[in-house]
């Protein structure tokens, strides 16, 4: 799969201070979560990637496209959904998005026509000719989100779209999200200090602290790899029965009080682990993946970073 | 897409020309501004003028009509370049005064509402964006200054006949060129205003202080500091010297050099670029 973006030493300064310290690497995710405390540069690197901050060494390609030369081009590919309340009070949904629509190369009919099906789609078609002035803070968010698809960008970038929301609206974001992913149609970058959201939403996590790229990690893998290793908890005599799986190719650890860890082998069936336990008459209190969360990366990368 | 399927679906039309797309502000502007009524009933009574000088073209080349009501020819006004000059002045000042009610809600809510980053993340330009933005003022001001000016000269013309306006088609050019002068002046000021100050009353009356204190200010430099200098600050003034010179009025340049007024401008619009540039920008960088 081609890249999305690649950075390739990118560097900001804001005067003398370093935001940005040379980022490497490359994400080509459907949907790649931007992860980091506060202040690690994730607003800044959006920022970088839309031509609103200029590179200080180094430089970023969007779709192979050069930060530096391409602006134009990258940003009639990408749609914005910033973190700052941006809307125009008096101005009603619906012309709104189809002024963003227009200004981003539409015309006027297409731009009105899809202005009224993005705010249908995002759940805010009953309230589309209402000055945006009077909307609550959760359905500016998803006007916001409206403008930012309206012109069927290849690349969306949501910076903070769930923030204030209430739990519904939260839920509400996150589906949305989550069906423009699986439509398959763009690509999704979602800056984040929520990791549930980053973890509900995204395949590829990319961990920024103090303007480093401290971890780069593909979700989808991790889960996968995650799913293999298991942890068991049996009452009664388990040697045999460790090995039994270790005679099937699971690697054992006993971890005391009837508890078993183990990495379970490619092609083996979960379904097996209850047949050998069964076969010895022994119980089975417990078993669960043990897999690593969002969070335990994020901590994780955070303690290699310090 | 029909809305019945709330599915996302990309768009694969055609797109407009990116030039023209600088174009689609100020019909987005005009629609927020004219639900004013103040706005529309102040944009006619700039026509007042205009209409009256009209009407005074007319009676001055029909004698007879004049004559029913003992009125004598020679008590009027000759219409000449200075009778033009004098249209410009006025209309100049009612320019002033729709700039100061139109100006501050260009940029003002698109600041406050922090919507800039929404217009420069598409391919748009911060140049694109002053450039339709000030198209709202530039078409607005011409409505009331130069357009009717040069009907004014063409009703002239036509009452006069081909060697006058042989004679005189120099006012034409005095009346397109020194409107147009003001206009960008006014437009400049009023969206670099705009930028700064967020409260659009604040940022009108700012606007008419920078174009109308500037003459208090200016007198008062002269007088302290005992030079003529101190004029150039009067923006109005430095306008009428300009058009002095360009109706080719005997006073031109007496208070002021023609150039050194031009310079005045053209540093005040300097002044007003950078102010706007300076504050036009998707976000505010703290250093």
């Amino acid at each position: 799969m081609s890249p999305v973006i690649e950075l390739d030493g990118l560097s900001v300064r804001f005067g003398n201070r370093t935001v940005l310290n040379d980022l490497r690497g490359s994400v080509s995710g459907r949907a790649v979560g931007l992860l980091g405390p506060n202040g690690a540069g994730k607003s800044t690197l959006i920022r970088t990637l839309l031509g609103f901050c200029q590179p200080w060494a180094g430089t970023a390609r969007v779709y192979g496209r050069d930060i530096g030369g391409a602006r134009r081009e990258i940003r009639a590919l990408a749609g914005y959904m910033p973190e700052d309340e941006s809307f125009i009070a008096d101005m009603s949904a619906v012309s709104f998005v189809r002024m963003m629509g227009e200004l981003s190369g539409l015309p006027r009919d297409a731009a009105l026509e899809r202005a009224h099906e993005v705010l249908f789609y995002v759940g805010l078609g009953e309230a589309r000719y209402r000055p945006l002035g009077t909307y609550s803070l959760g359905m500016r968010q998803l006007a916001k989100l409206a403008q930012a698809i309206v012109h069927g960008p290849k690349l969306v970038i949501l910076d903070e779209p769930t923030n204030g929301l209430d739990p519904p609206a939260r839920q509400r974001m996150i589906r949305l999200i989550r069906e423009m992913k699986d439509a398959g149609q763009m690509h999704l970058l979602l800056c984040s200090h929520l990791l549930r959201d980053v973890e509900e939403t995204c395949d590829e996590v990319l961990i920024l602290k103090d303007g480093r790229i401290v971890h780069c990690a593909n979700l989808e893998e991790e889960r996968r790899a995650n799913k293999r290793f298991v942890e068991i908890e049996t009452s009664g005599d388990d040697a045999g029965f460790a090995q039994a799986l270790a005679a099937r190719g699971c690697q054992c650890s006993a971890s005391g009080a009837g508890r078993l860890k183990m990495v379970l082998p490619a092609g083996f069936d979960t379904r097996d682990i209850f047949r050998l336990a069964a076969e010895r008459d022994l119980q089975l209190r417990r078993l669960s993946y043990r897999r690593d969360s969002l969070e335990d990366i994020f901590l994780k990368a955070m303690e290699t970073a310090t | 897409m029909a809305v019945y399927k709330r599915t996302y679906q990309g768009y694969s039309g055609a797109a407009t020309p990116a030039w023209s797309r600088f174009l689609i502000l100020p019909r987005y502007s005009l629609g927020r501004l004219f639900p004013s009524k103040f706005l529309v009933l102040f944009l006619m009574a700039c026509f007042f003028y205009p209409a009256g000088c009209a009407v005074f073209i007319y009676l001055s080349h029909h004698l007879s009509f004049l004559r029913v009501f003992n009125i004598q020819a020679a008590n009027f006004l000759e219409i000449n370049a200075n009778f033009f000059y004098i249209y410009c002045t006025v209309q100049a000042t009612m320019a002033s005064l729709l700039t100061a009610l139109v100006g501050p809600g260009l940029v003002s809510p698109d600041v406050a509402n922090h919507a800039l980053a929404l217009y420069f993340c598409r391919p748009f330009s911060r140049f694109e964006y002053a450039a339709g933005k000030m198209s709202v003022l530039i078409g607005l001001l011409s409505l009331v200054t130069w357009i009717p000016g040069l009907i004014l000269f063409l009703i002239q013309a036509s009452l006069a006949g081909r060697s006058w306006m042989a004679a005189n088609w120099w006012i034409a050019q005095a009346i397109v060129v020194g409107s147009l002068i003001w206009i960008v002046v006014l437009s400049l000021i009023a969206l670099a205003m705009s930028a700064w100050v967020k409260w659009r009353i604040a940022a009108g009356a700012l606007i008419l202080g920078v174009i109308f204190a500037g003459a208090g200010f200016g007198r008062a430099l002269n007088a302290v500091l005992r030079i003529r200098g101190g004029t150039m600050l009067d923006l109005e003034q430095d306008s009428f010297t300009l058009w002095s010179a360009l109706f080719r009025l005997p006073g031109a340049g007496r208070d002021l050099d023609p150039l050194e007024a031009a310079n005045a401008i053209a540093a005040a619009c300097l002044v007003c670029l950078w102010l706007l540039f300076k504050k036009i920008r998707p976000f505010e960088v703290v250093k």
